[in-house]
């Protein structure tokens, strides 16, 4: 009963609340949506947290989302057992990256004054439900072999029946305790997205790319 | 021909006594609010030092504004591919400690404290951690060349200047300096605005004020790098960045800005000018040499009468054509050429500029005392207090000439009065004077006129600005009051 909760309605209550709540802060509070920089109070172990963290943690989602999108793709690049090994261990060594990034951010929130002065308590939350995460992941690329290899027959199938409103939780009940602590603290991460400087994901400025450099606006006149 | 009006102004360097009253009216009207006690948007520098933050001109060290490569103009740090790529960590930002660590003083100290023999004291305390600081730095830290052995003397103005050169300006009887006031410069060509990847930083093309959107803003402070003058701020409270907004609510009521209105020296002066914002890449693609001259040559001339034609096409309006017309900084930048813009070689085509000056720069202290002669102005460097190099570099991109010429245009007027009101000069050497400015006497009288005795209104001239014709609605004043002044309708608090 609790394993139905826990993966059959949680993840669409975390979903419900990433969307109502992200849409409700978007309209409601938009000069809220920040990255919440404190890189002005505290520089130098920003980049030794900052730096690896992000880096890591991006290429990883990335990966993640490849393996749900294309997994035939990737059972095919995996079939060479040496190319599985490459994919191993180089998801392995990002998820160090950000395992070390985000520790030393933690770090720095709890330590530094200055830091500590400009966050708030879900600063906090989030940046310990990140580590988590990232340790969990970490513990599961080591012990749970080989993950880019299950993940084809269990995540995905496991997403895709959450996405046609028919969860199968068989398939991530089936995991180690530790691996479905991952599962479950990703959902939560979903969950807590808009109440937490985690938006700034979605404001990434993609839009510079095409926009002229100088930014000039007419006040009396409307742009024909 | 593109032609557009902008707000421009002009400080005269002469008349400045550095009483920080405009920063402290600025202070008390924008800047004391949680997050931005250490801002201050207008501020005054003691030249030479290394100013607010430390060392902001050096830009090895921030990398702000633009520089030219292969023929095309870009931004020196970042720009799209740089900016996007760098997000997670900004390597040319600048630091608390840069600026100054803000504090109070626990002043309920004085009161609470028990009766005893020891006399109460109030410990300062950091705004921003609350807890115990040793003040290590704070605004005009090196006020009048306070500790200039570690400030005055690492000004990288100083670039350039010869040991002797070096000797002269720190030697203690002969010891010189002056102010130098600082605003956002509401650049034609902003460097901020360029460098902010959210869209959230706009010039207004109606005045040309330069202003950050709060509710865009999304606090990657690509602003704060990207300009060179370090007049863009970031509020960690609520992680947006902030500027100078050139008092634009006081602007649309026909007041001038606050450090304006209440500077002392009246060394301000504020009007619109009419520019081509076709040439502005052109202008700010041009040598170093050459760039002061390419961004006189923007502002156009408004009696003429094909830019009056072009302004109105823009929906320039006849009051503000007037105001151009009659505006001090037109006159005192292009008609009189005494007026030059800061650091022009960082390619921002600054519109504040600066009247370069003149006592430190010729005087001399003798043991008759002070002594001031026209024809110091050439001679060879013992002379010299404050050296040509040195003002050249800070308001001319290095181009000693178009300091020369404003400095002999200073003096040409002096002598001219000097010979009406006092009489001991002889007229010939006025003539000479004048010539060698390219002044005429009827010229001279009118720097006069507006450099020594201008009224109020004659100093600041603001057109209306007409927001009853905005596109989109302003909000009620009726429904705003109580709220906090800036930015955003909503108290700027963090709920998350």
């Amino acid at each position: 009963m609790l394993d139905l909760f826990l993966y059959g309605v949680f993840p669409y209550v975390a979903l419900a609340l990433a969307l109502v709540g992200g849409l409700w802060r978007y309209f409601r509070d938009r000069f809220s949506f920040s990255a919440f920089s404190s890189q002005l109070l505290e520089n130098r172990s920003l980049f030794w947290g900052s730096v690896p963290w992000h880096y890591g943690i991006v290429i990883l989602l990335v990966g993640h989302l490849i393996g749900w999108l294309i997994p035939a793709g990737v059972a095919a690049f995996n079939a060479v057992p040496l190319r599985l090994y490459i994919l191993e261990i180089t998801a392995l060594g990002l998820g160090l990256l950000a395992l070390v990034g985000i520790a030393i951010l933690l770090y720095r929130r709890a330590v530094n004054p200055r830091v500590r002065a400009a966050g708030t308590a879900m600063d906090v939350v989030l940046v310990v439900l990140l580590l988590a995460q990232a340790a969990l992941g970490v513990y599961t690329a080591v012990f749970v072999r080989w993950g880019s290899w299950w993940y084809i027959s269990n995540a995905v199938p496991y997403l895709n029946s959450l996405l046609v409103l028919n969860p199968q939780i068989q398939y991530a009940t089936s995991l180690p305790l530790l691996t479905q602590l991952h599962v479950l603290n990703a959902f939560l991460l979903v969950a807590v997205f808009p109440f937490s400087r985690l938006i700034h994901v979605f404001t990434y400025p993609i839009t510079y790319l095409w926009r002229p450099y100088i930014n000039v606006i007419w006040y009396r006149r409307s742009r024909n | 021909m593109d032609v557009r009006a902008q707000i421009a102004a002009v400080f005269h360097l002469d008349k400045c006594i550095g009483c920080h009253t405009c920063s402290i009216a600025c202070k008390n009207i924008w800047t004391d609010r949680r997050g931005t006690e250490y801002m201050w948007w207008n501020n005054v520098e003691t030249k030479p030092g290394t100013g607010y933050p430390t060392l902001w001109e050096g830009q090895n060290k921030y990398k702000g504004g633009w520089e030219v490569v292969d023929g095309k103009l870009r931004l020196r740090s970042t720009g799209k591919v740089r900016g996007l790529t760098n997000i997670f960590f900004q390597p040319y930002l600048p630091t608390i400690d840069d600026y100054y660590e803000p504090w109070t003083y626990r002043y309920q100290d004085l009161f609470d404290a028990p009766a005893g023999d020891d006399q109460p004291t109030a410990r300062p305390i950091s705004q921003i951690t609350g807890q115990y600081i040793d003040i290590e730095a704070g605004p005009n830290w090196d006020d009048d060349l306070g500790g200039s052995p570690i400030y005055a003397a690492n000004d990288p103005n100083l670039v350039g200047l010869s040991d002797e050169e070096r000797a002269q300006l720190f030697q203690l009887q002969g010891l010189v300096f002056f102010y130098l006031p600082r605003i956002c410069n509401h650049c034609l060509n902003p460097a901020c605005v360029a460098a902010c990847p959210s869209g959230a930083l706009y010039k207004r093309a109606e005045d040309g004020i330069v202003l950050v959107n709060q509710d865009v803003c999304r606090g990657w402070r690509y602003c704060v790098s990207g300009c060179p003058y370090k007049k863009v701020y970031f509020n960690w409270s609520t992680g947006k960045s902030e500027k100078c907004i050139f008092c634009y609510p006081r602007q649309e009521t026909g007041y001038a800005p606050a450090c304006f209105h209440t500077c002392v020296g009246r060394i301000r002066y504020l009007g619109p000018v009419l520019y081509d914002a076709d040439g502005i890449t052109a202008a700010a693609s041009v040598p170093d040499p050459e760039l002061v001259e390419a961004q006189r040559a923007l502002i156009l001339d408004p009696f003429r009468p094909d830019v009056l034609e072009g302004a109105r096409r823009n929906g320039i309006g006849d009051q503000w054509l007037a105001a151009a017309q009659a505006a001090p900084t037109y006159k005192l930048i292009k008609q009189w050429r005494l007026a030059l813009p800061l650091h022009a070689e960082f390619r921002t085509l600054p519109m504040l500029w600066y009247v370069p000056p003149l006592l430190p720069m010729m005087g001399t202290v003798t043991e008759h005392g002070y002594r001031l002669d026209a024809d110091e102005l050439y001679a060879g460097l013992a002379e010299r207090r404050v050296p040509l190099r040195f003002l050249a570099n800070l308001l001319a991109a290095g181009n000693e000439r178009l300091v020369t010429d404003s400095l002999a245009k200073q003096v040409a007027v002096r002598f001219y009065k000097r010979a009406q009101t006092v009489g001991d000069v002889p007229a010939n050497k006025v003539e000479k004077l004048l010539a060698r400015a390219g002044c005429s006497p009827e010229e001279a009288e009118q720097i006069y006129r507006l450099v020594a005795m201008p009224t109020f209104g004659e100093r600041h001239l603001v057109p209306p600005f007409q927001r009853e014709l905005a596109v989109a609605d302003l909000v009620d004043p009726q429904t705003q009051r109580g709220e906090e002044g800036l930015g955003p309708r909503r108290r700027p608090h963090r709920e998350f």
